[in-house]
């Protein structure tokens, strides 16, 4: 895997902004209540995150230590604009569910914690793939937590209704229901990367993992 | 010397109660408002019960024995919040709301949080909430002998004006297990007996309802008393509020957490959305417990002006 579908594989999984790095849980949480929303979230901070890590990674040299915030700030601001604008003018059903969090995606941890720690350090085209793999990683997040927010309290799935004979549970569709399903999914993702970890261990100590197995039966 | 001590790690004096004892009291006081739910209501009645319970109990059993935990199901905890639970639905419930309810009280509320006694919130309450949220229409669906009606606080809300003594026998529609004030003091009055559990929290709970609803809802006495004898309040206060592991521990901490319960609850019947408020009212007091038992911490033997509030003032000691 050479650095740059590594930094792909990186957001999309190994440091997911939402499942491992917890970072933007606030859009997340907000705007998940069905898979489009997800995705269409996901899509259009994957757009600014992109776009902002690669003029950041450009000027890294030019822009003075001290004034990197409000910097990088100008930069994400500018970006955010410019996709707040063009959805309104081409998706605009999206843009209304989407609401104030389109413009909020300017305060979007992922995309500041993208800039300061990534592109601040890194050339332009690693930047890119950065910011690539941290915004798939986060449209898959925001897919999966909408898709199963929608299929749970709404029983449909893109809008389409599966079964007439499913009685909804509204509370996913609510807030609570967020935090639900953002915990199962997480709980889902360190049990599958657990196993892992268990093997390496065995490898390296046979008895002591002898003694865990034990343990857990 | 040759004699060798016994040394061990306080505490010292046990009683001889175990929760398995407690939770078993904890059923027995609840068997009064049940008969009189089943009787009331009918055979569907009874059949919500234990298909609530049975909910419960299996789902503690196959979580321990997948997270290959000990399985507690002996300890009574498990039919307890199943019971409570059940009391709270109304009898005409579709069977599986009862089911995803129970699983939700034990495995999401209870057992993902370590089990009994680490759980933040109280789970009968909290499924009864995650239901009445998910599926409003079914749990809000009161019918007394053929006939849907709105319970007496939705009543009561409209201007209509209660009979007093057909609340307090339970002549009324709601939910299985809250509509008999004197089937519930029977069985309050058993757990005070068996010492299970003490009368701070109920009493500060209800009376501090009634004086909410005494001056904020025109200073009548009928009305007040038709307020604290309908809805799921007695049951709340007895049953649900006294919860050991949801409830301070400190004696000053429950009267503050009775009467915190008293004000969410007479804010949200009063100018709420619902009519009814004592679920959200006693979850929502679940949260502040760790908070009211810091500040009520009582100050150790011989360490007097080390009191929970006086290290919250500045630490100086009380003067």
């Amino acid at each position: 895997m050479n650095k740059y579908s590594e930094r792909i594989y990186n957001g999309l999984w190994k440091e997911n902004p939402i499942f491992v790095q917890m970072i933007g849980l606030c859009p997340t949480l907000a705007v998940t209540t069905s898979a489009i929303n997800g995705i269409g979230m996901g899509l259009s901070s994957t757009v600014v995150l992109v776009a902002a890590n690669i003029i950041i990674a450009a000027l890294r040299h030019i822009i003075p230590d001290r004034v990197r915030l409000p910097a990088e700030i100008v930069v994400v601001a500018s970006m955010v604009t410019i996709v707040d604008m063009l959805m309104e003018g081409f998706l605009p059903s999206l843009y209304d569910a989407l609401g104030v969090y389109v413009p909020l995606i300017v305060v979007n941890c992922i995309i500041l914690g993208r800039a300061e720690a990534f592109a601040m350090k890194n050339g332009v085209v690693e930047s890119a793939c950065d910011g690539i793999g941290m915004g798939l990683g986060f449209t898959f997040a925001l897919f999966l937590l909408g898709g199963f927010r929608e299929l749970l309290g709404a029983g449909s799935i893109f809008g389409i209704t599966l079964s007439e004979a499913y009685t909804p549970a509204t509370i996913f569709i609510l807030a609570p229901g967020a935090f639900f399903v953002l915990a199962m999914l997480t709980a889902l993702q360190n049990y599958l990367k657990a196993p892992k970890v268990k093997k390496t261990v065995e490898a390296a100590e046979p008895a002591a993992a002898v003694e865990a197995e034990g343990e857990g039966k | 010397m040759e004699n060798l001590f016994k040394v061990s790690s306080s505490p010292h004096v046990r009683s001889n109660d175990s929760t398995q004892e407690i939770m078993m009291d904890v059923a027995i006081a609840m068997l009064p408002a049940t008969v009189f739910g089943v009787y009331q209501f009918g055979v569907r009645a009874l059949l919500v019960l234990i298909v609530t319970v049975a909910a419960c109990v299996l789902s503690e059993y196959v979580y321990e024995k997948a997270m290959k935990k000990p399985i507690t199901i002996c300890d009574f905890s498990a039919v307890v919040t199943g019971m409570i639970l059940g009391l709270n639905m109304p009898a005409s419930i579709p069977l599986w709301m009862p089911i995803l309810g129970g699983i939700f009280a034990i495995i999401i509320v209870k057992q993902l949080y370590g089990g009994l006694g680490q759980n933040f919130m109280n789970p009968a309450l909290a499924a009864r909430c995650f239901l009445l949220i998910s599926f409003a229409g079914p749990m809000s669906a009161f019918t007394l002998d053929g006939w849907s009606g709105a319970t007496p606080l939705a009543a009561m809300r409209n201007g209509a004006t209660m009979d007093l003594a057909a609340l307090f026998v339970g002549k009324i529609p709601g939910t299985i297990g809250e509509v008999s004030v004197i089937a519930l003091l029977i069985g309050a009055a058993y757990m005070v007996y068996k010492k299970v559990i003490t009368l701070r929290i109920p009493v500060t709970y209800i009376v501090t309802v009634a004086v909410f609803v005494f001056l904020f809802g025109g200073m009548d006495p009928y009305y007040t008393a038709c307020q604290v004898c309908s809805g799921g309040l007695i049951f709340g206060a007895f049953f649900m509020a006294t919860d050991y592991v949801t409830s301070p521990i400190t004696p000053a901490g429950q009267i503050v957490f009775g009467i915190l319960m008293g004000l969410i609850t007479g804010v949200f019947r009063l100018w709420g959305a619902s009519a009814e408020g004592v679920s959200y009212a006693i979850i929502l007091s679940n949260l502040f417990v760790p908070l009211i038992e810091r500040v009520t911490l009582p100050a150790a033997f011989g360490r007097e002006g080390e009191s929970g509030i006086s290290k919250l003032l500045g630490g100086k000691g009380a003067k």
